[in-house]
This record gives C-alpha cells, structure tokens and sequence, in this order.
C-alpha cells in the first residue's frame, strides 16, 4: 500500500499505526501509535538500541528528536485535509531534562494549519506528563 | 596536542565497547575527522530509517541523530578542558531531501565555547559541504567537570 493510500486508510479508521507499514524508521525504533479523542501519543518502548550516553545511561538525543518529529507527523496527518505525508521544513528541539532508559511518550498540537504550511509543537516524557524531557516546535510542508 | 593526537586518542577511547553509544553503533554512525573545535560523521544509508518507504528518503530523526553526534564531537574537540556535555537545544532546516542509497555526513564547527555554554553550527550533507541537505545550529550545556576517568570522554585535554 502507499503512503498516499496509508494515510487515507488512517484518517478512514481512525487508527494511525498503519501509519508505520509505509515508515520504515517508525518500525526500527519501535515507534507505536495510540488515538484518544483525536489526540495521538506516539510511545517510544526504550531499549538498548535507543542508548546515546553509554555512562548514564541516556536516550541517545537523535531518538528523541526522531520521535518528536513522529508524533508532529502522525497528528498533521491526522489534522490536515490531505492524504499527503508532511515534510519536516525546521525543527527547533529543547533538551530538558535526561532521557532515562524508560517508556517514553510524545504528543504534538497543531498551531496553525495554513493552506501549505503548518505549525506544531509537540513533547515528550517519561511518567509525569507535566515534567517533559524535550520540546520540540516546528515547520512542516503539507504538499 | 595536536588534532592528529587528538583524533588518535579519541578513537583509542572509542574502541572500548564500553565508550561507545549504542544507538551510534545500531546506525553505523563513524568518525570521519576530529580537530580542535570540528567533528565529522557519517551514516550509512539504509532503507529501514527512512520516513518515506515509497521514496526511500531518509527521516528527519536520522539526520538529527548525525548531526547531534557531530556537533557533540565538534563541542568535545573545542574544549580545553574536561568535562560532559549534554545538547541544550538544535535548531535544524530541512533544505533538501536526503537521496536514497547515499550515507549522510555531518560537519559540526563548535565556533564558540564558554564556561558554561558551547556553540555550534553544522552541515549534512552527501559529498559537496556546499551543497546541504540539513543546516544545524545548536548549543550544549558543560555539565560537569569530573576527573578520573579517561580524559579522552571528557574533553580530550
């Protein structure tokens, strides 16, 4: 199936993570896809392979970039009015805290929904919702 | 020291399983280029990373991981002394998409270091610098200055 056809079939169901058959990163990092009264949280499932700083040790800064920028993804998917997949255009991401290797969550909001260009800022944490460990706040392409 | 020292020193440190990262390792992410103040990277292509499966180009969380990786090499060649860092922040433009089959290379330059705060700007791209798929501009937090453990983790100098 295309991603074309992928994401018409998601926005059809409602039911994002086929999302990840026409992902392929979103299948190596383990990336899974939740929906809950049209918000998406993307779960990161930590394990070793996600490991930057081998002395804490950290998520490594890179995964958790990737996974905020999922979950920007997946929520303009689910937003917008096309069946296109988003292009990244810029990401600005925050480290705020120390990624521990643990279940990690990420959810994005759209800002603004423009005819060609959208705004959105998503988090992540690790328990606490309140306590996110980065921010991440971006451009995305929609044609 | 000089950077080819430098650079030796760095990777004796590298050899030890225990050193390196393994995300790094799960993506085959290397060192190209160490001096002082500038760190080079590469990644292999490899179709399982992309974002896109029909156009096979990489994700962005790919060439965020390369270019972290390079600007935290650049940061730890520029310091003159030892210590951990960790990323603040990395604000990066998509300027083209990654083509498929083609590793990914990441220059990062640490341009400013302060007692507290690095600098750094940084470049992917496939073979022309000049010609980039991502320009990156970020900051890192010196977390610590710790001493007895190898002084190549923690600065090089």
């Amino acid at each position: 199936m295309s991603i074309l056809e992928l994401v018409r079939k998601a926005r059809a169901t409602g039911d994002f993570g086929v999302l990840s058959e026409g992902i392929p990163y979103m299948r190596t990092l383990n990336l899974r896809v939740h929906e809950a009264d049209g918000e998406l949280t993307i779960e990161l499932c930590a394990a070793r392979l996600h490991i930057g700083n081998p002395w804490l040790p950290a998520l490594h800064g890179g995964v958790i970039g990737g996974l905020l920028e999922t979950a920007a993804i997946a929520q303009l998917a689910h937003d917008q009015d096309t069946d296109q997949l988003p292009k990244p255009i810029n990401v600005t991401i925050d480290y705020l805290r120390s990624a521990r290797v643990e279940t990690t969550w990420a959810r994005a909001r759209v800002t603004k929904l423009g005819r060609r260009v959208a705004n959105l800022q998503a988090s992540c944490w690790q328990g606490d919702p309140d306590k996110p460990i980065a921010t991440l706040v971006g451009h995305f392409l929609m044609s | 020291m000089t950077d080819e020292q430098l650079l030796q020193e760095f990777l004796a440190f590298r050899a030890k399983p225990e050193n390196q990262s393994p995300h790094g390792n799960f993506l085959g992410l290397e060192i190209l280029e160490l001096k002082r103040g500038r760190g080079r990277m590469r990644i292999p292509y490899n179709p399982d990373l992309a974002g896109n499966a029909d156009s096979g180009v990489l994700h962005g969380g790919v060439i965020t991981t390369v270019l972290d990786a390079a600007c935290g090499l650049s940061v730890i060649s520029a310091l003159a002394r030892h210590a951990t860092i960790a990323t603040l922040d990395l604000r990066i433009d998509y300027l083209k998409p990654a083509t498929p089959g083609e590793p990914v290379t990441a220059a990062g330059h640490c341009y400013k270091v302060t007692r507290n705060v690095c600098f750094v700007r940084a470049q992917a791209y496939h073979l022309d610098p000049d010609d980039p798929i991502a320009h990156c501009a970020a900051t890192f937090m010196v977390t610590s200055e710790r001493t007895g453990e190898s002084r190549a983790a923690e600065g090089c100098r």
